[in-house]
């Protein structure tokens, strides 16, 4: 086990552990992993190399394309059938393994999430071309389920063997009349799941946003984007906003339907929750319809404070504003009372983080609720504007990698009844106050002098940041959660909470306090030791069979 | 209604799976690969598949699962992803020190037509295998055949790898296990030894995917099957392969290249199944079978008799892999209880033909489909039409259990929802003593849950 340690008068210089981690690799290998790993500076800006390759070998966090296009982003939309183009695996594997929770309005209503769709490929579609099948397995679905729309999901193979999945979803539209369209997801795309992400950021923003122009329901509409309601959280979410009469249009995605992605253009805010995988439809609605973004933020009681007061600010209205303080008010006293008999418990108990794209970053706010130190944080798949802010998006090198998504030409929509003349001119004057719009500081300038900066965290580094460490607590995904309790240190899953949740929130944030409270205060861990160890002078005089 | 959509009503499907019952060839690869002491998986292909087999075994297993990734670009993909195999073997000798790496192929390296066997070939030749250290390798093309298939694959390729005929016999007797838990490899190893049988068993999980708990991570645990007995294998008297579909390669490499004959049989499950692997043991190590063994079975035996009652006539839905499903039919029939419907996603041409040599002129009372496109969902329309008293098979059928409210049996892979999978053995007389116990709870909570206040039993 782990001897703790204390790092109450700040954190150490990291730079020994960059050079031992670094001093098991290939020298080649070495100088890359290097450039990803940084001690953090808040006053400054220090580059962070990310979004690139893993390098082969390495066992790394990272999943693929497919995995951001089909799991993430179009995975939580209950009414829609995702079908999977490719051989059974890649369906079989993100078949309700992402916790989405959704609740369809009536007992019968549209929900697909429970199946998964494929066209299990084999040998000879290989050889031949799937196209055939793929048409077939479309209306086989029609023919069963009378689906609103279809996406198509392609995986390695596919890509390889030339099958169009956006031909054949154009042809199968046409001939069944249902919305149906394709994504180019080939798990060799990109880097990382990332790719994934703007590629269905792209599919959606082209073929289901803005199909629906229903006239405006509510006062203040808005978007949550980058919410995919893992245990519930989103549900927290509706809550608040309901309360205060904010009408929440559209969550992309969780608790989601592709019908009110269809409208989701009809809304007077955006607010971007995780920045990376979706920061790309809110900027294509503000290009085509004049719809203002701003980054949010709902982990933790003073955030979620922050940011409801945020979206209460932008529409101006003294009724919501005085509803919203209201809530918060009502609400912070029940996250304080919670908070103020676990923080004794917790408080200096050191934290790592190496999860997706925003909750390394969002997480550390109740951490920091809790009086708990964040020493080593990264991203599984960000790129450099996740960690330095995005003022760095105009430096960022264009790779191969990049420049192998497409790039959508978003031009101002010619009907003037969508474009929101009102809400650029409401943002230029709000803007003038130090409003804040389309803007993300990153999670860099938040992070504690010396703490460790890595981007795509590996097996082999995560050993050596435990054994540097010592950490109380590592937050990552399941294919490290043994490996880390293993060496004694407990493991919080932050993509499935553990089965627990929800943590967006007020009540999230009580769930989370006791969540640690429950990792940190137990006794478990003094098991591990058996009391024979300490004692070796047991030793037998007598023994049975001898 | 979880599964709302799922109707009565069957359409001729030839294109569309809906809820497979079975998964893809490197996740067995992998599994195999992780019953070798020592030995470090390595998926050759973009780094999604080798993320999503690694949480799907840790899922199961709630334990740490290595494995290293080539790591394909765009460029990999067009041109061949030798160069990333070859630096990827660089990389993982310097940085995890395993004795072997076990090298897989995934859809997307089998589609560009990457050769494994001559790019390992090269590695060696270059230089990159320092000496002592083995790479492997085995083709797992995911759209062909199953999970199991990728398990038989690698199982093929690791005895084919190491095991060596030389001029000294060995009195030993080669176990080759299918895909099978921890648990059952620790009783596999049990019963051998209580038969007085030296066996070299592979693969072997136990110590591996249900290590325990020490404060200290181990990249290589203390489990698996070692070199040295891999290598003895070739010296062997005979060899007992249990599960066609997971060990019929392997135990026939071994009668090619090293002339061990060999015993093919079920997976000793039930009564039965397990009958025909003692004998085969005994037999094959020239032994008698010890009394102890008699008595865990006559204990088996005698918890039928007694609970009979429960067992006679209830229909039994089942899905999963068919060396695991064909002696739990057997063992079902000989409850008296009716497998009625029978759903396998694992292609194999012998399934029909053993279905019927195990059913008999039962034959008629069950409906069954293997292969590309048996699924989950026409096994539910199935049981729409008409219902089962149980449900067995792996987690994915919770949705249909509680949709129709069936009494569920966890069985196969994955179990994601529960443990004791990986603790407790169903093989052999104790894992069948296992099984009834379970069927016997489920079914006894059933009747009580849905019995009116007075017909509640207390005793059973
Ligand atoms: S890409 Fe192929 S090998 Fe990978 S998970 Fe999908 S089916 Fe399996
Ligand atoms: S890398 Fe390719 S084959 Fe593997 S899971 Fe992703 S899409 Fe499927």
């Amino acid at each position: 086990m782990v001897k703790k340690k204390d790092y109450s008068a700040g954190l150490p210089d990291p730079t020994p552990i960059i050079d031992e981690i670094i001093s098991k690799y290939p020298s080649k290998v070495a100088k890359k992993r290097k450039k990803a790993m940084v001690a953090n500076d808040p006053e400054i800006d220090q580059p962070v190399q990310a979004n690139v390759r893993t390098i082969p070998g390495i066992i790394t966090q990272r999943g693929c394309t497919y995995a951001g296009c089909k799991g993430v982003v179009l995975g939580p939309t209950r009414d829609i059938i995702n079908l999977v183009h490719g051989p059974i695996g890649c369906s079989f594997y993100a078949w309700l393994t992402r916790r989405n929770q959704t609740k369809p309005e009536t007992e019968t209503a549209e929900n697909y999430m429970m199946y998964s769709f494929s066209t299990d490929m084999q040998d000879e579609n290989i050889v031949f071309g799937g196209e055939v099948k793929l048409k077939e397995a479309i209306r086989e679905a029609y023919k069963l389920f009378n689906p609103k729309a279809i996406g198509v999901f392609s995986t390695c193979p596919v890509g390889l063997i030339g099958d169009d999945v956006h031909a054949v979803s154009r042809d199968m539209k046409e001939e069944l009349g249902i919305n149906i369209f394709g994504f180019s997801c080939e798990g060799y795309r990109g880097v990382s799941q990332s790719a994934g992400h703007h590629i269905a950021n792209n599919g959606i923003f082209k073929h289901v946003v803005g199909n629906n122009d229903r006239p405006r329901e509510g006062k203040f509409q808005i978007n949550l984007l980058g919410e995919y309601n893992i245990g519930g959280d989103a549900f927290e979410l509706e809550r608040l906003f309901e309360e205060a009469g904010i009408t929440l249009v559209s969550t992309y995605s969780g608790n989601s339907t592709v019908e009110s992605f269809a409208y989701s253009h009809t809304v007077d805010l955006n607010v971007v929750m995780c920045h990376r995988s979706i920061n790309y439809i809110a900027e294509m609605m503000e290009e085509k319809y004049g719809i203002p973004w701003i980054k949010g933020n709902f982990i933790g009681g003073s955030s979620t404070a922050k940011t409801l007061r945020k979206v209460a600010e932008f529409f101006d209205d003294a009724e919501l504003i005085e509803k919203v303080e209201e809530i918060i008010a009502r609400e912070e006293a029940k996250v304080e009372a919670v908070k103020a008999a676990i923080k004794p418990k917790v408080e200096g108990k050191l934290a790592m983080m190496f999860v997706g794209g925003s909750r390394a970053h969002h997480y550390q706010d109740l951490f920091e609720e809790l009086g708990m130190l964040t020493v080593s944080a990264g991203y599984e798949f960000a790129h450099r504007d996740d960690y330095e802010g995005r003022h760095v998006i105009p430096d960022i090198k264009i790779d191969a990698d990049t420049r192998n998504i497409e790039e959508l030409t978003i031009t101002k929509t010619d009907n003037p009844e969508l474009w929101r003349d009102d809400l650029v001119a409401k943002k230029a004057e709000l803007e003038k106050k130090g409003y804040e719009f389309s803007h993300y500081a990153g999670m860099m300038p938040q992070m504690k002098k010396n703490s460790l900066v890595i981007d795509d965290v590996s097996h082999h580094e995560t050993e050596k940041l435990i054994e540097f460490y010592k950490p109380d607590l590592f937050c990552a995904g399941i294919k490290e959660k043994y490996v880390v309790q293993k060496s004694g240190v407990p493991l919080k899953q932050l993509h499935s909470y553990d089965y627990g949740g929800p943590y967006a929130g007020f009540e999230g944030a009580i769930n989370f306090y006791k969540e640690m409270e429950r990792m940190l205060v137990t006794n478990v861990w003094n098991l591990v030791d058996t009391p024979w160890k300490s004692e070796p002078e047991i030793v037998g005089s007598m023994t049975i069979n001898a | 209604m979880l599964l709302r959509h799922t109707t009565e009503k069957e359409i001729d499907r030839k294109a569309l799976t809906i809820n497979p019952a079975k998964t893809c060839q490197p996740v067995g690869a992998m599994y195999a690969a992780l019953g070798v002491h020592g030995c470090l998986p390595h998926s050759h292909g973009s780094q999604g598949c080798c993320s999503y087999h690694r949480s799907a075994l840790t899922r199961h297993y709630k334990e740490p699962v290595m494995a290293a990734t080539s790591s394909f670009t765009e460029g990999s993909s067009v041109f061949g992803g030798q160069a990333n195999l070859l630096q990827a073997i660089g990389t993982i000798f310097s940085v995890y020190d395993p004795d072997i790496i076990a090298v897989h192929s995934t859809c997307l390296s089998e589609t560009i037509g990457d050769d494994l066997k001559q790019i390992v070939a090269k590695a060696n030749a270059d230089g990159k295998v320092p000496d002592g250290k083995h790479v492997i390798e085995a083709s797992t093309p995911s759209y062909v055949g199953s999970h199991v298939t990728g398990y038989h694959n690698m199982l093929q390729s690791i005895v084919q790898h190491f095991a060596i005929k030389t001029d000294e016999a060995k009195r030993q007797v080669n176990l080759l296990a299918g895909w099978v838990e921890p648990s059952d490899m620790r009783e596999l190893k049990r019963i051998s030894k209580m038969m007085g049988i030296k066996t070299v068993l592979v693969p072997d999980t136990s110590d591996v995917l249900d290590a325990p708990m020490t404060g200290k991570f181990e990249m290589y645990p203390k489990g698996g099957t070692t070199i040295p007995e891999l290598v003895s294998m070739g010296d062997s008297m005979k060899t007992v392969a249990i599960g066609e579909w997971a060990t019929k390669g392997a135990a026939i490499a071994l009668d090619n290249n090293c002339k061990v004959p060999f015993d093919m049989l079920d997976l000793p499950i039930g009564v039965k199944a397990t009958d025909r692997f003692i004998m085969s043991l005994s037999k094959a190590g020239a032994v008698a079978v010890p009394e102890e063994i008699d008595r865990e079975r006559g204990r088996l035996v005698d918890m039928i008799t007694d609970m009979h009652q429960y067992f006679y006539g209830k229909r039994v839905a089942l899905f999963g892999d068919p060396d695991q499903l064909l002696p739990l039919c057997e063992f079902l029939l000989d409850l008296d209880m009716v497998p009625a419907y029978v759903v396998s996603g694992t292609p194999g041409k012998t399934f029909g033909k053993r279905m019927k040599e195990i059913f008999g002129d039962k034959i008629d009372q069950v409906k069954f489909k293997n292969g590309a496109n048996a699924d989950m969902f026409q096994l539910h329309q199935w049981i729409k039409q008409e219902g089962v008293d149980l449900l067995i098979g792996n987690t994915y059928g919770k949705y249909i259990a509680l949709d129709e409210k069936i009494p569920f049996l966890r069985m196969g892979f994955p179990i994601v929802d529960r443990v004791g999978h990986s603790y407790f053995p169903t093989l052999g007389y104790m894992g069948g003593i296992r099984i009834l116990e379970k069927i016997l709870d489920l079914l006894m909570q059933y009747q009580d849950e849905n019995s009116p206040e007075e017909k509640v039993e207390l005793v059973m």
